[in-house]
């Protein structure tokens, strides 16, 4: 898509300023039933693309994504617009400075349309935790567009964006993709530097793009990817581009499907697995069994480590530097531990009327899981865990050059369904959180459509890669695609 | 199942006021995903190193030297603070 863009740009058939229009008019049609955006920046949107169509009045030169519309999530830091990351103690901030991403799509010409919804600070599955609003699914808007990315999911599908980005923390990006229908990537951990992202979980975090095909995903990723002096754990890339890379050819390659995985797998969804697992085979690709014996604590190990550093990461919200400022009047009787009770009550209020109840759960279960007398026992088990947990996948990744499996467990489900059991919404991230907690790529793109209630929902099928190869990651999800 | 002192005491460690209202449902939702974390227990982790830098980065250094923040303009910053006072970032009393 972003190809056939390019050339009409290029060729003088359309202008930047046209197309960015014409976006912003799919927005203003669909979005106020969608509810995918929380914010537009129309005026710099439309700047961007002025100066990209007299750039290509001039010489004609532009980058690939030049003048190419899309969206990013509320999360990522754009300078001078509000940054909510979906929750109201952030109502007023405006971001003083550009994530590290934002400022090189902008320096490339890329034209960023606005601010996508999400779960708040990025917690949460459904995007039903946004303190704003709800983000329906544009393939059945009685249900859920999957989250945390949800809005930049919805955006992409709902042809409000040629590409979005979103993080991924446990799932955030692939889910959403899955439930809506569109490809969704979760980088290596540090080839995308994560500085301008409201961190959530540090060691999980990773900024990835929605596109509609892998080619566009690829396109966007490879803007985004590089070493940067203000993210310490990011990685050099060696502008690498990873369109470059997409001959469409598996033929030998070596895919792995984890027989524990598919233990307990709803019919429907087994069935379109088999399938894609057929496709890969008339491909070249061979499949092996293989087994991943550690799967079962991947979830435990990932709530223990995430819950540890949201509690140390929203530690920061505090009334203080920046953001909302609450005092109730009223006072607690709880122990203020030495600290003034204006101080300390100021904490307590900002907190409590500041945040939503996910969030503060979270908070809690980590300074609970990292409270003496059970740090060894939680957060110290659970990185020893996760060492165990990687090399499962090391001593897979011998055998294998990728590891197939669902990307969600279901399709996209109602509104209301899940949100009064936080457990049950956990266990919905099965197969996402081992690439987060390992580190490596992972990609889900479409695989086929069920039938519910006279509606066909997308499922994604997602491959994980090796790590830092993202190259052949693309590659293996570009050939499944077309053909 | 957390006891409701046990819940007051994580509440206070996390900054979070919360009401005597809220109290019995945290008790219920934090011990229901508590005992879930249990399953952990099983896993035998003796002799394992906790994992420091997932994919295996070491130190990244760069010259301890004083750099202009660029693009972050004061005023900037300050405009999203709740309190400021004479250009600076006005905070409660913390003695």
């Amino acid at each position: 898509m972003i190809r056939d863009l390019h050339q009409k740009l290029i060729s003088g058939e359309i202008t930047s300023v046209q197309l960015a229009e014409k976006y912003f008019g799919e927005i203003d049609k669909k979005n106020p039933e969608i509810g995918a955006f929380l914010a537009l920046t129309k005026k710099e949107a439309l700047e961007q693309a002025e100066f990209v169509d007299q750039k290509i009045k001039k010489n004609g030169k532009i980058d690939l994504l030049a003048g190419i519309p899309g969206a990013i999530k509320d999360n990522i830091c754009l300078n001078g617009a509000r940054t909510t990351a979906g929750s109201k103690i952030l109502d007023n901030y405006i971001a003083p400075y550009d994530a590290t991403v934002s400022k090189k799509l902008k320096e490339i010409g890329a034209v960023i349309l606005g601010k996508t919804n999400m779960d708040e600070f990025a917690m949460g599955s459904s995007t039903e935790n946004s303190a704003y609003q709800k983000t329906k699914n544009p393939r059945d808007p009685e249900r859920v567009p999957g989250g945390s990315s949800g809005g930049s999911a919805a955006a992409v599908a709902g042809e409000m964006a040629v590409w979005a980005l979103g993080s991924d923390t446990g799932g955030s990006i692939r889910q959403p993709a899955s439930f809506c229908g569109v490809i969704g990537l979760k980088p290596t951990y540090g080839r995308v530097s994560r500085y301008g992202l409201v961190a959530m979980a540090s060691s999980l975090d990773q900024i990835g793009p929605f596109a509609r095909t892998v080619e566009d995903a690829a396109i966007v990723f490879s803007r985004i990817a590089g070493e940067d002096a203000f993210d310490a754990t990011s990685a050099e890339n060696y502008g690498k581009k990873f369109e470059d890379y997409l001959n469409g050819n598996i033929d030998g390659a070596k895919i792995g499907i984890p027989r524990e995985y598919l233990e307990n797998l709803e019919e429907e969804i087994a069935r379109k697995i088999s399938q894609a697992v057929e496709k890969f085979k008339k491909l070249g690709a061979q499949i092996r069994e293989i087994s991943l014996p550690l799967s079962e604590y991947a979830l435990p190990v990932y709530y223990i480590i995430m819950t540890s550093e949201v509690s140390s990461n929203m530690a920061r919200f505090d009334g203080v530097k920046y953001g909302m400022r609450i005092s109730d009047e009223s006072d607690s009787d709880s122990d203020a531990n030495g600290l003034p009770r204006g101080l300390f009550e100021t904490y307590l209020d900002t907190r409590k009327y500041g945040l939503g109840e996910e969030v503060k759960r979270r908070i809690m279960l980590g300074t609970y899981a990292l409270s003496a007398g059970y740090y060894d026992a939680y957060y110290k088990k659970a990185q020893k865990a996760r060492s165990l947990i990687k090399k499962d996948f090391e001593k897979a990744f011998r055998e294998v050059d990728f590891i197939f499996s669902p990307t969600s467990p279901e399709a996209a489900f109602r509104f209301g369904e899940k949100t009064s059991d936080p457990l049950k919404m956990y266990l919905s991230d099965i197969y996402t959180v081992t690439a987060n907690l390992i580190g490596a790529p992972a990609i889900s793109f479409p695989v086929g459509t069920i039938e519910k209630e006279g509606k066909s929902l997308p499922i994604g099928g997602q491959l994980t890669g090796k790590w830092f190869d993202e190259e052949n990651l693309l590659n293996a999800a570009h050939a499944y695609e077309n053909n | 199942m957390l006891t409701k002192e046990e819940v007051k005491n994580i509440a206070v460690l996390a900054r979070i006021g919360l009401g005597e209202n809220e109290i019995e449902e945290y008790q219920k939702r934090l011990s229901a995903i508590l005992d879930y974390f249990q399953k952990l227990k099983k896993l035998d982790t003796g002799g394992v190193e906790p994992i420091g830098h997932i994919t295996g980065r070491k130190n990244f250094l760069r010259a301890d030297k004083v750099c202009e923040s660029g693009d972050l303009e004061r005023a900037d910053i300050l405009k999203n603070a709740p309190e400021i006072s004479d250009g600076f970032v006005k905070v409660k009393s913390v003695l």
